[in-house]
């Protein structure tokens, strides 16, 4: 994340200047989304499941309030303690407190991305709070000092020889080194040594059930896992629509996650926390940080049903070359850019233009959230508001104003084609963002009127 | 108003009208001719081991030919004699040093190659994570289709804490390649019997 204003179009120029990491990126990208089709395609129910995945959430939102006081009820009986945080600033304050009370000032962190949205690590370290992320990927953007640049795949955007290369720095590994089985047995043995001595483990949470109270946690690396039973005292942190009715609904849902995240039939580890054992202190905090606000908004609450398999990233043709931290939002691509504008649509006006509504995102989402719908949606809000960009607002009015009227509009097209043939550099420069990795096609002779008026007989 | 009666209240407001949960039973899950078989292919696909066995001595076998470090195997099976018991006492930090772990899980599901395990199979939670490899038993007859027959197996078990595992873990942070021993075992081998 960017800590000027810079907007997606600047974010994107930088991480477009290197044209080979950019091609590199969007076909790994591009592979991983191949995976997830070929993971689908086992499943012959698939869009049945999708259906019925998107039909529960229907009616988790439909419900939440029973929901929640349902599962505060059965998570308090099971022993965990539950707290609820209206926003990012409280849920940080509570985690502090909870640290504090047990006078930890060194911890582990799973993967969460609440925590990155609340800015947990930051506020964290100001209060003079040791973090160490336990993911791998978000270890090695940690300790580069960035944020995660995709939510499954925090370090997308790390070349193997650059994490060799931060890995020698901060692990002692041998210079030059860039081979993932050393570094990531480097990371293991790092690491450990934080699993065996931190007494305080923060995990996200991937489903928590009302029904029997218990929250399931998934990774692939095993590190969730890790902090949590080695650790005297567990904070579990959720956003409230992490909901689902019943213990049943899980089938639906851990068959869809790790298929349309990164094509594997299901994480490692999915790990159900129903009591905490007898040594152990287990929290829960329940936010809110603008969720209730988007569950009003009609046209954009299918936004909470994401279960943050991140599908949509892989697919995009804009986010797979423009990166992730080209979002400037702790959830980036098609679904970040539909939920950051709830959260402050003036600085997150831009995001729903970074988009082709192509409409991919909403087909692989596996609880049929209409992504490019939202999109478009969005942007008709931000323009309504005042606060869409100031460039593509004038543009447009001046297109309006075009195809409204038939003589400008053909007078236009003359001029276009005699401009673009005779005097190209007027709009092929670096005035116009078009241009920007994009070469003018020849100007027709004709127009399509003109053609239609000569050949209709 | 605290945060609490904040959040409900502002969730009554904006929540829409109820709409219905769908039944499961509806879905037409996949079922497979030899679930047995399309167990083994796909653990195997995700790094998995599987070797079928008709006594529990086989296992003592194979770990001690394939595995160094005997002195620091532990198992929560009392019928693997000469094994040591795991005491489920211990401070789960000691379990650092478990070279080999050995359970039991209680079925697999044929779709995605996992077993499912609780409480009662570990003893001490920490153990099939932070052994260097996990041995796993399985009933070859206990093997279901799918995850939701997964959960109607489960029904409405008491367990603590329980949990699907699906080969050993991995990570491909690095570039998308595939590394297996990512935090926990790196590899786990299950042992298929009658």
């Amino acid at each position: 994340m960017s800590s000027t204003n810079a907007k997606h179009p600047e974010l994107s120029t930088i991480f477009n200047k290197d044209e080979a990491r950019v091609d590199w990126h969007d076909e790994t990208l591009w592979w991983i989304r191949q995976k997830r089709d070929k993971a689908a395609w086992t499943i012959p129910e698939w869009e049945q499941l999708r259906e019925t995945a998107s039909a529960i959430k229907d009616n988790v939102l439909s419900n939440l309030h029973d929901y929640l006081l349902e599962f505060e009820k059965n998570a308090t009986a099971n022993g965990i303690v539950v707290h609820w945080a209206a926003d990012g600033k409280e849920h940080n304050e509570i985690i502090h407190s909870i640290l504090q009370e047990n006078k930890v000032s060194q911890i582990v962190k799973s993967k969460s991305m609440l925590t990155e949205e609340c800015g947990l690590n930051e506020y964290l370290a100001k209060n003079n709070i040791d973090v160490v992320d336990t993911d791998l990927g978000e270890r090695i953007v940690q300790l580069a000092n960035e944020h995660p640049s995709h939510i499954v795949l925090p370090c997308i955007h790390w070349k193997k020889e650059e994490i060799g290369e931060l890995f020698h720095k901060h692990l002692n590994t041998p210079k030059g080194n860039a081979d993932p089985q050393f570094l990531t047995n480097a990371a293991r043995i790092h690491l450990r040594e934080k699993f065996l001595t931190r007494r305080i483990a923060i995990t996200g949470v991937n489903f928590a059930v009302a029904e029997t109270g218990e929250f399931v946690v998934c990774t692939n690396e095993g590190n969730a896992d890790m902090g949590a039973h080695l650790a005297d005292v567990h904070i579990a942190c959720m956003g409230i629509e992490k909901i689902i009715p019943q213990r049943k609904h899980l089938g639906v849902f851990l068959r869809l996650l790790a298929r349309s995240a990164t094509g594997q039939p299901i994480t490692t580890y999915s790990s159900h926390f129903k009591k905490p054992n007898a040594h152990q202190k287990v929290h829960i905090v329940l936010v809110d940080n603008g969720r209730t606000v988007q569950l009003g908004r009609a046209s954009f609450r299918n936004s909470l049903k994401c279960i943050r398999c991140a599908a949509c990233f892989n697919t995009c043709p804009v986010y797979r070359r423009s990166g992730g931290h080209s979002y400037h939002t702790a959830i980036a691509g098609p679904i970040g850019a539909i939920l950051a504008p709830n959260l402050d649509m003036k600085k997150y006006a831009d995001l729903p233009f970074a988009s082709t509504l192509c409409g991919s995102c909403s087909n692989v989402c596996p609880v049929k959230i209409d992504i490019h719908n939202q999109l478009y949606q969005w942007r008709q809000v931000i323009t309504e508001e005042g606060y869409s960009p100031k460039t593509k607002t004038m543009a447009m009015k001046v297109m309006a104003a075009t195809l409204s009227k038939p003589g400008l509009f053909n007078f236009a097209g003359k001029a276009g084609r005699w401009v673009v043939k005779y005097l190209p550099f007027l709009v092929n420069n670096r005035l116009n963002p078009w241009y920007k990795q994009r070469d003018l096609p020849a100007a027709p002779k004709q127009s399509f009127t003109e053609w239609y008026k000569k050949n209709r007989k | 108003m605290n945060s609490r009666e904040k959040i409900l209240s502002a969730i009554k407001t904006n929540q829409p009208q109820l709409q219905q949960l769908p039944a499961l039973e509806q879905l037409a899950a996949v079922r497979y001719e030899d679930k047995l078989q399309q167990f083994i292919a796909v653990l195997k696909t995700i790094g998995g081991t599987v070797i079928e066995i008709s006594n529990t001595n086989e296992i003592i076998e194979y770990v001690k030919y394939t595995f160094n470090d005997h002195q620091n195997y532990v198992t929560t099976l009392p019928q693997l004699e000469g094994i040591n018991q795991l005491d489920e006492n211990l401070d789960p930090h000691i379990l650092e040093n478990i070279e080999v772990a050995i359970v039991n899980a209680l079925f697999g599901v044929a779709e995605n190659g996992s077993v499912w395990l609780t409480d009662d199979e570990m003893k001490i939670r920490a153990l099939p994570f932070i052994c260097q490899h996990l041995v796993v038993l399985l009933d070859k007859k206990s093997v279901v289709n799918n995850m939701h027959e997964a959960y109607n197996l489960i029904g409405n078990n008491t367990y603590e804490f329980g949990v699907f595992i699906a080969g050993p873990s991995k990570t491909a942070d690095i570039e998308q390649s595939l590394v297996l021993g990512a935090h926990g075992p790196k590899t786990m081998t299950v042992f298929l019997c009658n």
